[in-house]
């Protein structure tokens, strides 16, 4: 792991994202394929079931250092993340020892740990740390208990190893999709030749995503080259119909087989070898709007459905591309026939599987007046797409843009602070928010981001100064600071004391020039939950 | 009582005993100043008492016509009822702990300290006391300072690297102490000449003129307009990143020397390129070292909130209070200053 944790150094210490592709790209033509491989998935944001707890982490670090439990949890406060408390806590010692490759700690050690009974796992930890470095400590930990971060996406991992193996980035981010399972043919295959048939098989497409419109709609020019459909609040995925039968993936890239079985029996009739992108949608039968996210929510979590939910909470794939018919990619065909196409294929077939309406219009004042509408059908907005556009990779800007409605907002009085994690460690930066219900002030969002460094150190200072009681890392303070939060939706909710939950709460600004009485109420949230 | 030796007050520590104050943040009529940062030695006060190895960077700080009085390390003096004396902590260049002896008790205010080596300043000396004042700016077992050898192997293999991709290599550090201790310890290693940002000039001056041996340095003012510093590095105050006094060095890779590098999460948002772990105060085990050394009665812990300090010192046996429970006095340094 020496090798690797000497590529996470580099990377971790550069801003620069030529330079972490560079040190990537080296690695990948220096490091033995079967590490590499894993340094792929782990740096790509892939990790291992977890196989040991934080309690049993933390025990581990007591017992081998005699520090506290307190004084573990106060470091851990300071420093916001558990993996590099403990790598800071232990003793330093040279790193001299053998190395333990990547691959043999991914696919022996690590799983062989989740076997071990809690005791015994502790003990195996603290044997496993002594002879490490504090950085092959920290990763380690990493390793153990979830997502490496390092500044390093998805995207540039591909481009990485686009240059490695001098191959277009497109074409190895489609390698890469879908689940990757690492291992030393496997990453050597992804140098290989392009092939005709890349797009065989069970790994879904790249999606492609549209970028947020930040400007004036009329800045597009004329719109007869646009189309527009609705901005679905569903989840994105793509249905392949492969011989085997159906196979769902997320935008995530994650398998949902299962989970939807009343898409994959629609499916089972569509022809073999075709491709669709859509948004799954939970929508109750002959209702003109699809169900709020929260409904949908229910079946994400659930594997295996069962009757009952199935028929309180159907879903609908809204379809609006189609990347393959008869075994073709059509990815590089202009938008107007890839949707000409997929009419035809699911003509009938609704309203399981149908086609994401477009909305004609003939001018932008028109598109902005039925975007108006978004709310009440439910939707976060419109989508603009260009009929020309090819379908490409990744989020490249130009070709589709998503047009959102403006959020709600509120003004929203401070009343909790965390400290943050990552970068933000070691400041409160995670805060919780509350509205007047009578002459109290109940909690009713928390927000993490929307300030900038110098408004989150002054209220950091703030909050140090001014903080009336602690339960364990959360502060109460003196309410005192208003803020305008925004937020997409709102919704009526029992498992909140407010009776009320926000959607994407953020923070807008920070309203100086209001007084806390000038916050709003929660009545008004109600009020908004119920229309 | 401890309130005869020591008492907080809105203008500093106070020692009743001999009407005088320690570090006062505001002019008062007898000061006794630790040491010579800006948070500790201000100016105004009527007459200054400080150690004589300092003397030239107090008088830097304080003013030529202010009324300094130094002493040497151990020489014994008098104020009012009191008697003391200064003894090195360790932290710069005539940077004094303050020993008072007086109402039958002898108090010792450590001032900032390490117990790290360096080669700028005599190192820390325990003073056997009752009554200990200790600061407490890393006051978690997370803080261990790693030996200068491997923070100066890092900066030489920082250099090359920065020489290898023709870029100047800026580090940012404090203009008194830590600037000086890095171009010491570069000293024993290199001797390729090193640019000082205009703040760092007459302080790099005062530690020759104190007998420092450090490599040399050379001003960026007066360096000829246009001059190219790929590969040569640039030592600057952390007020100058981010000014357009950074224009001359197009593409520089950023460096910052500070305690505060030892976690990630502070490292990566100040946005600096690389993180050097060096500090002038006391790590957790100096922290803790220092206090069983002096074998007081009585610890006071200031600076940072020094909770979890108090809390493992006690759970240790020993009689360890926040020295704000003599007393409220302003502690003016925000969470991450001095560092």
């Amino acid at each position: 792991m020496r090798r690797f944790a000497q590529l996470f150094e580099s990377l971790d210490r550069t801003a620069s994202t030529s330079a972490k592709r560079d040190a990537m790209a080296a690695y990948f033509a220096d490091a033995p394929a079967e590490d590499a491989a894993w340094a792929v998935y782990v740096l790509g944001g892939g990790k291992l079931k977890r196989t040991a707890s934080s309690t049993e982490l933390r025990v581990a670090l007591a017992d081998e250092t005699g520090f506290a439990d307190w004084l573990i949890d106060d470091s851990y406060q300071h420093v916001g993340d558990l993996a590099e408390t403990i790598s800071l806590m232990l003793p330093t010692v040279d790193d001299s020892g053998e190395d333990t490759p990547l691959h043999v700690w991914m696919e022996a050690r690590l799983p062989a740990l989740g076997r071990l009974e809690s005791g015994e796992r502790i003990e195996q930890l603290r044997e496993w740390w002594r002879p490490l470095s504090r950085e092959q400590v920290f990763l380690l930990n990493k390793l153990l208990t979830g997502s490496l971060r390092v500044g390093v996406s998805h995207r540039l991992v591909v481009q990485a190893l686009a240059q490695w193996a001098a191959l277009p980035t497109d074409l190895m981010a489609h390698r890469l999709s879908g689940t990757w399972k690492p291992g030393a043919d496997v990453f050597r295959a992804l140098a290989g030749p392009e092939r005709d048939d890349e797009h065989a098989g069970e790994r879904p497409y790249p999606f492609f995503l549209a970028s947020p419109l930040e400007h004036e709609v009329e800045t597009l020019g004329d719109v007869d080259p646009w189309v527009a459909e609705w901005k679905w609040d569903g989840i994105r995925a793509q249905l392949m119909r492969r011989a085997e039968g159906a196979l769902i993936w997320s935008r995530g890239e994650e398998r949902l087989d299962g989970r939807f079985p009343e898409l994959e029996i629609a499916a089972a009739s569509l022809p073999d070898r075709c491709v669709i992108d859509g948004e799954i949608l939970a929508w109750a039968p002959d209702e003109a709007h699809p169900l709020l996210f929260a409904a949908l929510q229910k079946r994400i979590g659930k594997l295996k459905p069962g009757a009952k939910l199935l028929a309180e909470t159907p879903v609908r794939l809204m379809a609006y591309d189609l990347l393959e018919l008869d075994g073709v990619d059509l990815r590089e065909r202009p938008l107007s026939e890839r949707r000409a196409l997929l009419g035809t294929l699911l003509e009938g077939r609704g309203p399981t599987l149908m086609v994401s309406p477009s909305i004609p219009a003939t001018d932008w004042a028109s598109l902005a007046l039925i975007r108006g509408e978004s709310r009440e059908r439910r939707t976060e907005g419109l989508m603009l797409k260009r009929l020309d556009s090819p379908y490409r990779v990744g989020r490249k800007r130009g070709d589709w843009w998503k047009w959102k409605v403006e959020p709600y907002t509120v003004d929203a009085v401070l009343l909790y602070a965390q400290p943050g994690h990552g970068r933000r460690s070691g400041l409160f930066t995670d805060y919780t928010f509350g509205v007047w219900d009578g002459d109290t002030l109940v909690p009713v969002a928390k927000a993490y981001s929307g300030l900038d460094d110098t408004e989150i150190g002054k209220l950091d200072r703030w909050i140090r100064a001014n903080t009336i009681d602690r339960f364990g890392p959360v502060r109460s303070v003196q309410p005192t600071h208003v803020f305008e939060l925004a937020f997409e939706a709102i919704q009526a909710s029992g498992r909140h004391k407010a009776g009320v939950a926000v959607r994407f709460p953020r923070i807008l600004r920070w309203r100086t020039d209001l007084a806390i009485r000038d916050a709003d109420k929660l009545d008004d949230l109600r009020r908004l939950a119920a229309s | 009582m401890d309130t005869e030796l020591l008492l907080p007050r809105p203008e500093g520590l106070y020692c009743p005993a001999g009407d005088f104050y320690i570090d006062p943040m505001h002019p008062v009529p007898r000061a006794v100043v630790t040491h010579a940062h800006g948070d500790h030695a201000r100016s105004g006060s009527g007459l200054y008492h400080v150690a004589r190895a300092g003397g030239g960077l107090m008088r830097e700080r304080l003013g030529a016509t202010s009324d300094i009085r130094e002493f040497e390390y151990g020489e014994t003096f008098t104020l009012g009822d009191a008697k003391l004396s200064l003894h090195p902590s360790g932290h710069v260049l005539g940077a004094a702990q303050i020993r008072i002896e007086g109402r039958g008790l002898v108090a010792v205010v450590s001032g900032d300290y390490k117990r790290d080596p360096d080669p700028t300043c005599l190192p820390f000396e325990p003073v056997p006391c009752d009554v200990f004042v200790t600061e407490s700016t890393f006051g978690l077992p997370i803080y261990r300072w790693p030996p200068m050898s491997q923070v100066i192997d890092g900066m030489l293999a920082w250099l090359d690297d920065c020489t290898t991709r023709g870029v100047p290599a800026v580090l940012f550090c404090y203009a008194l102490g830590k600037a000086q201790r890095i171009l010491a310890e570069l000293a024993l290693r290199t001797d390729r000449t090193v640019h000082l940002h205009g703040a760092m000039v007459r302080l790099v001056e005062a530690y020759r003129d104190a007998g420092v041996r450090m490599v040399d340095t050379q001003p960026v003012s007066e360096s000829a307009r246009g001059k190219d510093f790929a590969g040569e590095l640039i030592m600057a105050p952390p007020s100058a990143a981010g000014s357009p006094w950074m224009k001359r060095f197009a593409k520089a890779s950023t460096g910052f020397a500070s305690g505060w590098m030892q976690v990630r999460g502070a490292r990566r948002r100040r946005g600096y390129d690389r993180g050097f772990i060096v500090s002038d105060h006391a790590d957790w085990r100096g922290l803790v070292k220092s206090v069983e050394d002096c074998g007081a009665k009585r610890i006071y812990v200031t600076h940072g909130d020094g909770e979890a300090l108090i809390r493992h010192l006690r759970e240790k046996g020993h009689d360890a209070r926040p020295l704000r429970s003599l007393g409220r006095m302003p502690d003016e340094r925000s969470s991450e200053e001095g560092d």
